[in-house]
């Protein structure tokens, strides 16, 4: 382990990191929460307006409804992904030819395009000509993704569990081999159980992956919007309009900057609070 | 039980593998027999969707534009991040904490949130469908991720190595350049694969950056679905030539992904 030296110029290292994300950050932070507290008749004129804006979204059914079905998406694909992506982990042989292919091919969904990954579930889904839409068809499921509310999330979520659960397995995967053979070998003198083995040696020796994982869902679930908007359109009706397809609706189309920019904060203020508990909570005890 | 267990990664790969397969077959089927109803595999085996990408130049410029801002990105983020994560590895400042964690909550930051302040801040500095500008706005997420890897890999080699280097009379442009950098290549790969993945996928700040010039594949995609019909052959066979670059990219990282991962905190 590295220990560190106390040193002030340190500031210098990070001056670039600092520059380039503040540039991208800062500034059109800024500009939202400006158009967040003001008020426009068009012709850029625009009128202080407090925080009417907040007021009005947080007690909006719609917003209400669209965080509710949001929060809920992100509940569901985290308790799929989860579970799935560390049992992969776990029956994945540890070396031989097959762990790079394995490796390869798990990894290749999180390289596909966000729109092409809507765009080939959307074919695939397709009732009479998609392989997974004409399979439930034909096992007598009604099924028919644009017209019934159920098998549009059931789409989704399995789109979800297809496109990101990889990264839970290859997060978990690496967090597992790290573990000494020696390890497993004083577990094995012991006669320590399966269970305990994964619960005693593998679950802590994960804990800080899984930490990044569970991060990394929780915040990428939270902003999702491509994949949703291309497969279903947040149709049918608003049954999918999740966050960020209600807030490009408002924003860019319909052009209330107002709400859209005191929606966005308010989102942002929940992703943020939620991440901050918990990476508080996962690193408490660590040397950082 | 043990045998069962085996079988748990190969369905998982055959589940990941279907939606892929229907996208690339699709893409070598006629829009005939697309359209006449379900067939496993294509009938009558065609190029012609592919010969009309690589014909048209709306089409392959499309991937140039997407694999110039790419590799842009790839590299702004890296070199940015080394010294940075060097820093948090090794010393501590004033607010290092709390300057970590700030980096990492621009992650958090909905691209949907940003679209329109974007527009305004790079047509502002008149970098509006520049290559450049696609690049810097996807530096917003990929850096604090590439801080994040690199710091993890460098908090694993030990600070014997910086010492002993200045004891020899390196100094630190030189060791770090020299020493450092060659002994975590597998965290720069790693870091790079990530910033390399996630600045390829995105499509909402590229499409608002752009309009003809470095416009993405994936917007030339969408927007040629919506004004020319449902081409479906087409779309796949775009939808499917994207698949190549990502595909590329992970084999020439296959040995990082295995071994490299576990030498950080990633």
């Amino acid at each position: 382990m590295a220990h560190k030296t106390e040193n002030p110029r340190a500031w210098l290292f990070v001056a670039p990191v600092l520059l380039l994300v503040a540039f991208n950050a800062f500034i059109p932070l800024m500009a939202v929460i400006n158009y967040s507290v003001q008020e426009s008749f068009g012709n850029n004129l625009f009128f202080w307006h407090g925080i009417g804006w907040f007021e009005q979204i947080m007690n909006s059914e719609r917003f209400q409804a669209t965080l509710l079905r949001q929060g809920f998406f992100t509940f569901i694909i985290l308790a799929i992904e989860l579970p799935l992506g560390v049992a992969i982990a776990l029956t994945m042989p540890k070396k031989g030819f097959w762990v790079p292919v394995c490796l390869v091919l798990m990894a290749l969904p999180l390289l596909v395009p966000w729109n092409v990954v809507g765009a080939m579930w959307n074919i695939f889904a397709l009732p009479d000509l998609g392989l997974l839409g004409a399979t439930l068809n034909g096992f007598g499921w009604e099924y028919n993704m644009t017209s019934d509310p159920f098998d549009a999330w059931f789409t989704m979520i399995l789109m979800d569990v297809w496109h990101w659960t990889s990264l839970v397995v290859l997060l978990s995967y690496a967090g597992l081999v790290s573990i000494p053979d020696a390890f497993y070998q004083a577990a094995r003198i012991d006669g320590a159980s399966r269970l305990s083995v994964f619960r005693f040696i593998e679950l802590p020796k994960m804990k800080h992956v899984l930490t990044i994982a569970v991060l990394l869902r929780f915040m990428d679930s939270f902003k999702i919007y491509t994949e949703p908007f291309v497969l279903t359109g947040g149709g049918p009706g608003n049954s999918t309009t999740l966050l960020s397809i209600d807030l490009v609706k408002i924003g860019l189309g319909q052009f209330d900057l107002g709400p859209a920019a005191a929606m966005s904060l308010i989102y942002f203020l929940i992703v943020l609070t939620f991440s901050w508990i918990f990476y508080t909570l996962m690193t408490k005890n660590d040397p950082m | 039980m043990a045998r069962l267990t085996r079988y748990v990664p190969l369905l998982y790969i055959l589940f990941l593998m279907l939606p892929i397969y229907w996208l690339v077959s699709m893409s070598f089927k006629t829009t005939n027999e697309i359209l006449s109803g379900l067939t496993l595999w294509p009938q009558n085996f065609t190029l012609e969707n592919y010969a009309t990408i690589f014909t048209d130049s709306t089409w392959y410029m499309g991937y140039v534009n997407s694999i110039t801002y790419v590799v842009l990105n790839t590299i702004i983020s890296v070199a940015a991040a080394l010294p940075a994560a060097y820093a948090f590895s090794r010393y501590r400042f004033l607010g290092d904490k709390h300057l970590f964690f700030w980096l990492l909550t621009n992650r958090m930051a909905p691209a949907a949130v940003f679209a329109l302040p974007f527009f305004q801040l790079y047509s502002s500095v008149g970098l509006f469908d520049t290559h450049i500008a696609v690049a810097l706005a996807h530096t917003l997420f990929n850096i604090p991720l590439a801080v994040w890897i690199l710091e993890g890999f460098m908090r694993g080699v030990p600070t014997e190595l910086d010492e002993t280097a200045y004891v020899d009379g390196y100094s630190f442009p030189k060791f770090f350049v020299k020493i450092f950098v060659p002994t975590i290549t597998a965290g720069i790969g790693v870091a790079a694969f990530f910033c390399f993945m996630f600045s390829w996928v995105e499509l909402l700040l590229a499409k608002t950056l752009t309009a003809v010039d470095a416009k993405p594949i994936a917007a030339t995609m969408t927007r040629t679905a919506s004004t020319s019909g449902y081409q479906l052959g087409l779309l796949a066979a775009a939808g499917s030539l994207t698949l190549i670059p990502g595909a590329v990219v992970i084999y020439f990282v296959r040995n990082y992904i295995a071994k490299g991962f576990a030498l950080g905190r990633v």
